[in-house]
């Protein structure tokens, strides 16, 4: 299936080629627009970035808000151009493919996202939304479709009869896996999910982190996992990348990344997650003062200006993402290693 | 009063929306209470009934909501019963309240020192100059950098962060006796959210105010409440401290809430599941409203879960649960008629 999708592969290494690979990605949005529209600054909310994924992986993506997480997500699925850079999906590199070409990529790459009901249409039914994908690629005969959008409806914990439904008669819980069942239906290979349990309770982001895990194994589904939360990200994530201000300061192992993190921001967020153990109250170095104008960045490292470990060089000249070997990048001057 | 009096005390609190046989009973008999200087935290999930019980506790429930029944003691005074002109005095200088968006809560055209400094004078008397210089220096102890400068800001021109702090300098300006923060951090990014959670509790300790913490976040209960009290459907189904309700919790839906959620540090091929979702709070609840959902259920017997609602029961002094597993501990209250 993989094959028909792309026959002739650059390299001909064909299972050398990751699932996702995007390079020096930039987006950028302009701010403070003069008089003819003239923008006076631009915020880079993808600032160079460079990952891949491999079929059968997680990779998380965490930062704050506004760290351009959701935005580097959409980049990623063509859903938005990026202003520099290429995002290239099995190969194909997706800002250059036709649009014929591109719909038929997009079957088998989706988007799981945080409010399902905002992308639900609330006057189709269920059936129906969760059908359209089959619809709009012309997959199969009418039954044929009525009765993978069964089958998906029963493997999200759904049951047959709710297709009939409309999105008003489901639980927060329920649309969200409404929302992965019209992911899935598709059978994408790569499956971008940006915070799809931030809107749940806890008692059923279980629900759903269980779920996406299991649809992921059986599948070998690629995933970006893309949350504020780090112990989520840790729950679901083989390797994390970790953003601030557009770029990815660092990357790692899931187990490398929280037990040995090397970017001083990574420390910061790890030390903010309140301890669920009350004997381990207080003492949180929470990073010094506030998060800077995202269009006025420090020079050179852009963490500088909350940086415990701050130093000339930080200033003078912005740390790449550095090799620390087995994997494990940081951008910054100071990493071990470094 | 007694000096060992609790500072508040809420008994038998009932909220409904709308009314007759459609009625949302958000909060369904509610009983606890705070101490002096005590942080208790209400955690619970979305609909449990937590922020309304914190809104009913100062009679800031909108219509069509309505406080049906009950008592919320505070200093033995009858906050339901007061007068208009009582509840304005209690309201801000006795009990204060912050909420979870910070800006929405701020005057979008009123300097920010001057929103501060307004309860000052209107309430505590100070001149309007005596109230200024007094805002600034509320924004320095709230870590706001340069407070004389930001005084003069609009809240637009403040982060989300600066905003919940600015908020916190306004509800402690006259240094109340008790403060309910309802979901203080949830829109802020992480390490915002660690700063804050540290500066309330700074700023009660140092004033001797109570605070009432409602949050969603287990890691918030744990870092800063004394004792908490779990909600779930209008009702409280376990209050003790906060050692035990993290460490060795009463209640099946505690041990769901504490079991369900990841542990960063702690890493498990699967999490654990609370099956189902919360009940429709329009129908009358018959027995536990959890037992549809409850892995304790066969064991206390499905007929007594389903067809009777537990009291609190006491398991240990300190401790209250209202789960049919916990029978043959002393009772606190025989559940009253009527109760379904």
């Amino acid at each position: 299936m993989s094959a028909a999708l792309s026959p002739a592969r650059p390299g001909g290494a064909a299972s050398r080629v990751p699932l996702l690979r995007a390079a020096g990605l930039v987006v950028r949005f302009p701010v403070r627009a003069g008089v003819m529209g003239r923008p006076k600054a631009w915020v880079h909310a993808v600032d160079g970035v460079d990952l891949t994924v491999q079929a059968g992986e997680t990779l998380g993506l965490v930062g704050e808000s506004g760290c351009g997480k959701s935005t580097l997500g959409r980049t990623l699925l063509a859903l938005r151009r990026a202003d520099e850079g290429s995002v290239e999906i099995e190969g194909q590199r997706v800002f250059e493919l036709p649009p014929a070409k591109l719909k038929a990529l997009r079957r088998h790459a989706q988007m799981v996202f945080q409010d399902p009901v905002a992308s639900l249409d609330p006057r189709r039914t269920v059936g129906s939304s969760v059908r359209m994908g089959l619809d709009l690629h012309g997959i199969g005969t009418r039954a044929e479709r009525e009765a993978a959008v069964a089958q998906v409806l029963r493997r999200v914990g759904l049951r047959p009869e709710h297709a009939e439904r409309f999105p008003h008669e489901f639980s927060g819980g329920q649309r969200q896996r409404v929302g992965i069942a019209r992911a899935l239906v598709l059978e994408p290979r790569l499956l971008v999910c940006d915070e799809p349990v931030s809107a749940l309770d806890v008692s059923v982001q279980a629900q759903i982190l269980n779920l996406l895990k299991d649809v992921q194994a059986e599948r070998g589904l690629g995933m970006v996992f893309i949350s504020h939360n780090l112990a989520v990200v840790e729950h679901m994530a083989d390797r994390v990348a970790v953003m601030y201000y557009g770029r990815i300061v660092e990357l790692a192992s899931r187990e490398m990344l929280y037990a040995d993190p090397q970017h001083p921001y990574t420390r910061a967020l790890l030390a903010a997650v309140p301890s669920p153990d009350p004997a381990q109250r207080g003492g949180v170095a929470a990073p010094a003062g506030e998060p800077p104008d995202p269009a006025r960045l420090p020079s050179g490292c852009r963490f500088r200006s909350r940086c415990p470990l701050a130093m000339p060089r930080c200033a003078a000249e912005e740390p790449p993402l550095l090799d620390l070997g087995q994997g494990h990048r940081a951008a910054c001057w100071a990493a071990r290693g470094a | 009063m007694s000096e060992n009096a609790p500072l508040l005390q809420v008994r038998d609190l009932r909220t409904h929306f709308g009314t007759g046989p459609d009625a949302v009973r958000a909060v369904n008999g509610v009983d606890l209470s705070v101490d002096r200087g005590e942080v208790l935290g209400i955690v619970g999930e979305s609909g449990c009934g937590k922020t309304v019980l914190a809104l009913s506790i100062l009679r800031l429930v909108d219509a069509p909501g309505r406080i049906v029944s009950g008592q919320v003691l505070f200093e033995g005074q009858d906050v339901l019963a007061m007068r208009p002109r009582a509840l304005t005095a209690l309201r801000g200088r006795d009990i204060a309240m912050i909420f979870q968006q910070p800006k929405a809560s701020l005057d979008p055209v009123m300097r920010i020192g001057q929103q501060i400094a307004e309860p000052l004078r209107l309430r505590g008397g100070r001149t309007r100059a005596e109230a200024w210089r007094e805002a600034v220096e509320l924004l320095g102890a709230v870590g706001i950098p340069n407070p004389e400068e930001k005084a003069r800001a609009y809240p637009h021109e403040i982060s989300g962060g600066q905003a919940q702090r600015v908020m916190i300098a306004t509800a402690l300006a006259l240094k109340p006796r008790l403060l309910i923060a309802d979901e203080p951090t949830t829109a802020l990014d992480v390490t915002v959210q660690a700063q804050i959670l540290e500066l309330l509790r700074e700023r009660c300790r140092a004033l001797g105010t109570a605070l009432i913490l409602v949050t969603h976040d287990i890691g918030v209960i744990a870092q800063m409440a004394d004792r908490v009290a779990v909600m779930y459907a209008g009702r409280v189904v376990e209050n003790a401290p906060v050692a035990r309700i993290l460490g060795d919790p009463a209640h099946p839906y505690t041990r769901g809430l504490m079991r369900s959620a990841p542990v960063m540090g702690a890493v498990q091929a699967r999490l654990q599941e609370i099956p189902g979702g919360i009940p429709d709070l329009t129908r009358p609840l018959r027995g536990c409203a959890f037992a549809p959902r409850c892995d304790g259920r066969r064991q206390a017997g499905p007929a007594r879960c389903d067809g009777q609602t537990p009291p609190p029961f006491i398991p240990a002094p300190g401790r209250e649960a209202r789960c049919w597993l916990q029978d043959g501990a002393p009772a606190a209250q025989p559940a009253p008629a009527g109760w379904s």
